[in-house]
């Protein structure tokens, strides 16, 4: 996605090595993936519904 | 010893030969308070290997007083903070313009600039793929950085015509962190 658009970053975040980071976004499983700080996606989910939530954040 | 067997080694090989553009790997390390530092560099050490088209870049982060809770890091030429990282192991993935590959003929005329080369020198020419990793990339995340420098390499995206049409529609920035585990 980062790669499709130049406003889209994207991090993979290794939670086990950040558990600070872990905490602050409460990953209590993992893939999550959070959006713009707010928006939460827990799991994997099918690509359109997927990029559907992650647009769904409301601007910075 | 090496992290990857012989035939991983091949099949990596075959894949990343098939890339059109060159792909940076800027490596930002600390010496000091990194545990999986160390193991990151050789993962892509061993990546650097595979393929004249990959490259590393280590950016070593001085901490400056290192406490616990907070690590303050002396930026080393303005890279982490050019790429947002403020934490180490991250690997920031770039890519050049593919301009030294044979079969695609440049416009004519036109000055060859300094562009990447197979000892690792890249021109200053690499745009960022704004793709991150956070903490050694091994497991699942080794799988996820083969993709992502397969796709900063020139490979096509993965993803359906209408999600990059999406995509491309976005106005706004948007920055998403994915939490994994290596296993």
């Amino acid at each position: 996605m980062a790669f499709a658009s130049p406003h889209i970053t994207a991090t993979a975040v290794e939670a086990t090595e950040f558990p600070d980071l872990a905490r602050k976004y409460q990953v209590s499983g993992v893939p999550k993936t959070v959006v713009n700080e707010e928006v939460e996606i827990l799991g994997a989910l099918p690509e359109a519904a997927f990029i559907e939530q992650a647009l769904s954040s409301p601007r910075q | 010893m090496s992290l990857l067997s012989a035939a991983d080694q091949q099949k990596l090989r075959e894949a990343f030969d098939r890339m059109t553009r060159s792909v940076r790997l800027l490596f930002f390390s600390q010496a000091i308070g990194c545990e999986t530092c160390g193991e990151t560099r050789q993962i892509l050490d061993e990546l650097r290997g595979l393929s004249d088209r990959i490259s590393v870049e280590e950016i070593n982060l001085v901490s400056d007083r290192i406490s616990v809770e907070e690590i303050n890091l002396v930026l080393e030429g303005d890279k982490a903070k050019q790429y947002g990282v403020d934490r180490t192991p991250a690997i920031a993935i770039a890519y050049g313009s593919g301009s030294s590959e044979s079969g695609r003929s440049r416009e004519s005329g036109g000055s060859s600039e300094a562009s990447s080369t197979g000892d690792g020198r890249m021109s200053d020419t690499m745009k960022d793929s704004r793709i991150r990793f956070l903490g050694a990339p091994s497991g699942w995340e080794f799988v996820s950085l083969v993709q992502a420098v397969l796709l900063a390499g020139g490979r096509e995206s993965a993803l359906s015509a209408a999600s990059l049409d999406r995509l491309r529609a976005v106005d706004r920035p948007i920055t998403m962190q994915v939490f994994t585990t290596p296993t």
